[in-house]
């Protein structure tokens, strides 16, 4: 057995701490610095954001929203992160017609304003961002579309953010969820090529694109909207994805669903999935603290 | 308000609002867009009435790449615009792609109609294993020796053929130092030297070692649909004199390797010399400021952070500043990919940059090819026509759900073409409509294509525009991939009035490709080029022509030569053609 060094041996109690004091972050300070990575990746390396103005206005939508309708609903301001990464999210998701602004401006409040309308027992049922893209796909297609490039096609770049991504899932205490995600992705969609007879490889390709890194890293594990209980949440997880190869299948096979269905199954998919699960275990558990907490 | 239930009341009013507007928008903007009333002409298709009876063929490749056929093989349709026998009228020559389909020169007998006459002049057989096909033709005298001589660039070996006579042509390729294998989509003449002699860049799209008919690898595809850089490495030819070019790309650093679809060259920074602006595949823009001859600098304008599918260079006088902007197009697919073509306002001068000012109309022009500016209602406004449509096969089946998953990959994989899921025959963007957006100035811009007549739905290339009857009216040809070409004449209003000139070089290049006419009437100012090869695989008549609105009269007119030559020209009448010789200095 090889012994520690000096310098490992004095390395470990600092990432130790480092790590545990993570742990104590209030989760969203993570999945914020997340988010802010990918924007400043995405940007600098390949000048995907299209526009400050777009960034500006969705994150001042976002966050006066929240302000505004906290405010209102619960007498006082909230804390304004989870507004702020809507905000990143839909500034890199949405690519709008021409230079239009409107879909950042309504996209923003659509998203937080869906918090606050559609709710049960006192919680929201979609993911924020996800129900903006959706609901701006499905509604006016002719002038929204979602990203769905890469990174460059650029192998490393994709490498740091799954690396950021992965670390920040677990200690944020929902990587089953992601990794439970990934693998029935590939699993589901390599058995859906087999079927069809179609090469393995474009069918299992998209999970590497900046759309999914999103989608695993940001909506599927947003602490408020997933269900509770480990278990419970990996099952989800299998479902959306499950729900997403229906989504493909159909596609492949020629159905007439609305453009967004093919552009963006997997958002759509937990649009569907999603609030209904969340509604079940809101209904099997009245009550109680967010489910993030109970996993720590 | 204290009950929840009320409270989520008030908050779901804005919200289901927010939906409805969301639908509303999609509909179009709540402004009305600008007045597409009284557009001031009519494109009427005369192609058969011609006798242009032109149908393209797309190529076939090896086999090993049959999944990716029709889209490998989408390119190949162009038109070109030349008065080859002097006569006065002017002729288009338009090519085939596959072996064996022979390219058409269409003389013009100018009674409205035209006749083949390709393959007496030597220019008919050109697609033929071994050699290639081809992919367009940029024409230029570049002996001076007043004939207009042509340049076919093919996905295969270059071709120069010299104009003997007005009516037969001779291959001097060899001669020239130009047999190179290039799989390009496009060329253009410029003098970047300005010393009188017609200078040749070829921009080239698959790598320089591939042969599509004999592969060696399958890996021929890009490696990114964002930043590219494995494509074919552009040229640059100097022409030495004599009839022999020399290559000085790597000397003046102008070998990009960005998927390059079309070319355009025009000074933009205004500092006398011609620059090249490159339009890229999978990439972004890009602008060569040339550096004094000595070298090409790649320009920081802006363009670095924008990448998108350039397809197609125009230059035109947006807004009446006498200024050369730049129309690039781009693709766009409703509820997949919005990439926006680009109409970037010229502030070289002042900012070092461009503007883009695309509003929702224009840049939106579905998957959009050949594109030029032309005042074809002659109000002295600019009109854009932008041909579009890339695949046009089974209506009921599209390839881009396909495309979303393999767009999203990494690149090592899309680069092998043999991993690309099979087209079969679906459709990708195919069956658009071309798009005619008119000029309404600061009111924007309006599809009036419905309206004045143009309601093909072919797959456009390469829109080319001429005055074909000399009669003060920008005709529009457009170049169909693997379909008919189309003529649509122009009928103007006969009430407003316009101005042309057909320009002589003398101690410019003869063909004055590069000068740039300013004409100031009743307080506007128009720019247009002569250009060497603009829009996608086109080029435009050499002679320009300006509209004029209302006003009878010309202010002034001033001509940039090549050579740096400025000349002022006043008092010239309307409503007819002037033939300019370049003075000595």
């Amino acid at each position: 057995m090889t012994r520690p060094t000096q310098a490992t041996v004095a390395q470990q109690p600092a990432l130790l701490h480092w790590w545990n004091r993570g742990a104590q972050l209030d989760p969203r300070y993570l999945i914020a610095f997340l988010i802010t990575l990918v924007l400043v990746v995405a940007q600098l390396r390949y000048h995907m954001v299209g526009g400050y103005d777009r960034l500006a206005l969705a994150l001042l939508t976002c966050t006066a929203t929240e302000a505004l309708l906290s405010w209102f609903d619960r007498g006082r301001i909230v804390n304004l992160l989870s507004a702020y990464i809507s905000g990143i999210s839909l500034t890199l998701l949405i690519k709008p017609q021409g230079g239009a602004l409107w879909p950042f401006a309504l996209g923003g409040f659509l998203a937080i304003s869906s918090k606050y309308v559609l709710r049960y027992r006192d919680n929201h049922l979609w993911n924020p961002t996800n129900f903006a893209i959706s609901a701006l796909l499905l509604a006016a297609p002719d002038r929204v579309s979602v990203l769905s490039h890469q990174f460059g096609n650029d192998v490393a770049t994709n490498l740091v953010i799954w690396t950021f991504g992965l670390i920040i899932a677990a200690r944020v205490g929902v990587l089953h969820i992601t990794l439970t995600y990934v693998a029935s992705f590939l699993v589901l969609n390599g058995a859906r090529a087999l079927s069809l007879g179609q090469p393995l490889l474009p069918e299992i390709a998209p999970i590497t694109g900046p759309m999914y890194q999103l989608f695993v890293f940001f909506m599927i594990t947003d602490p408020r909207t997933i269900v509770r209980g480990q278990r419970q949440q990996i099952v989800v997880a299998i479902l959306i994805a499950l729900m997403e190869t229906l989504i493909r299948f159909a596609s492949d096979s020629g159905w007439p669903l609305p453009t967004a269905f093919n552009a963006a199954p997997a958002f759509l998919a937990l649009a569907m999935v999603g609030p209904v699960a969340k509604w079940l275990d809101l209904r099997r558990v009245a009550g109680g603290s967010p489910p993030f907490r109970r996993n720590r | 308000m204290r009950h929840p239930t009320l409270r989520r009341a008030v908050v779901a009013i804005p919200f289901f609002a927010a939906i409805g507007l969301a639908i509303r928008l999609d509909h179009g903007p709540i402004r009305a867009p600008a007045n597409a009333a009284h557009p001031g002409f009519v494109l009427r298709d005369e192609t058969a009435a011609a006798g242009i009876h032109f149908v393209h063929h797309r190529p076939t490749f090896d086999r090993r790449i049959a999944n990716v056929e029709p889209h490998v093989a989408a390119l190949g349709a162009s038109v070109s615009v030349a008065d080859f026998d002097g006569d006065g009228w002017s002729d288009l020559y338009f090519t085939n792609s596959r072996f064996g389909q022979p390219n058409a020169l269409y003389r013009n007998r100018g009674d409205g109609t035209f006749e083949d006459v390709a393959a007496s002049a030597g220019l008919a057989d050109l697609n033929r294993p071994g050699e290639g096909v081809s992919m367009g033709s940029i024409w230029g005298d570049f002996d001076n020796d007043g004939r207009e001589d042509v340049l076919v660039y093919r996905y295969g070996y270059l071709a120069l053929f010299k104009n003997l006579d007005g009516r037969h042509f001779q291959d001097v390729t060899q001669a020239a130092g130009l047999r190179r294998w290039v799989n390009s989509n496009g060329a253009i003449w410029l003098d970047y030297d300005r010393d009188g002699l017609l200078d040749l860049y070829v921009t080239a799209y698959f790598r320089s070692d591939v042969d599509l008919w004999h592969l060696t690898t399958t890996r021929i595809m890009h490696n990114s649909f964002e930043f590219a850089t494995n494509g074919g490495k552009n040229m640059l030819f100097h022409n030495l004199g004599g009839g022999r070019f020399n290559d000085v790309t790597d000397q003046l650093g102008v070998g990009s390797t960005r998927w390059t679809l079309a070319a355009a060259s025009a000074d933009f920074n205004e500092d006398g010399w011609p620059d090249i602006y490159l339009a890229n595949d999978y990439g972004p823009e890009e602008l060569y400021l040339n550096d004094h001859a000595r070298r090409f600098v790649l320009s920081t304008a802006g363009l670095e952070s924008e990448s998108k599918s350039g397809m197609s260079v125009a230059l035109g006088d947006t807004y009446n500043r006498g200024r050369l902007d730049v129309f690039v197009t781009n693709i766009s697919e409703r509820g997949y990919l919005f990439q926006n073509n680009n109409l970037r306002l010229n502030l070289m001068s002042e900012a070092r940059g461009f503007r883009n000012v695309a509003d929702a109309q224009v840049a939106d022009a579905g998957w959009a090819w050949g594109a030029q500016f032309g005042d074809l209602n002659n109000d002295g406004f600019n009109e854009l026509f932008v041909a579009n449509g890339f695949i046009s096969a089974d209506r009921n089946a599209s390839y881009w759900y396909a495309m979303s998953k393999i767009a999203g990959a990494n690149g090592h994989l899309f680069e092998d073409a043999r991993t690309w899921p099979a087209f079969g025959n679906a459709s990708l963007s195919g069956y658009e409509r071309s798009r005619v957006f008119l000029n309404r100035g600061l009111s924007g811009w309006v599809d009036v294509a419905t309206a004045v007549g143009v309601t093909d739905d072919y797959d456009g290339r390469a829109v080319a525009l001429a005055d074909l009857s000399n009669r003060g009216a920008v005709d529009v040809i457009v170049a169909n991939q693997n379909q008919p070409a189309v003529l649509y004449r122009d009928y103007p209003d006969s009430a407003s009035h316009w101005i042309a000139f057909t320009l002589v070089g003398t101690r410019s290049n003869r063909s004055a490709i590069g000068a740039e006419v300013e004409v100031e009437s009743g307080g506007m100012k128009q720019r247009r080029i002569v250009d060497g090869g603009m829009g996608f695989a086109s080029q435009n008549d050499r002679r320009l022509h300006f509209g004029l609105g209302q006003h009878e009269w010309v202010d002034r007119c001033v001509i940039h030569w090549p050579s740096g030559t400025r000349q002022v020209l006043q008092h010239l009448s309307v409503d007819q053609f002037h033939t300019v010789t370049e003075p000595a200095r």
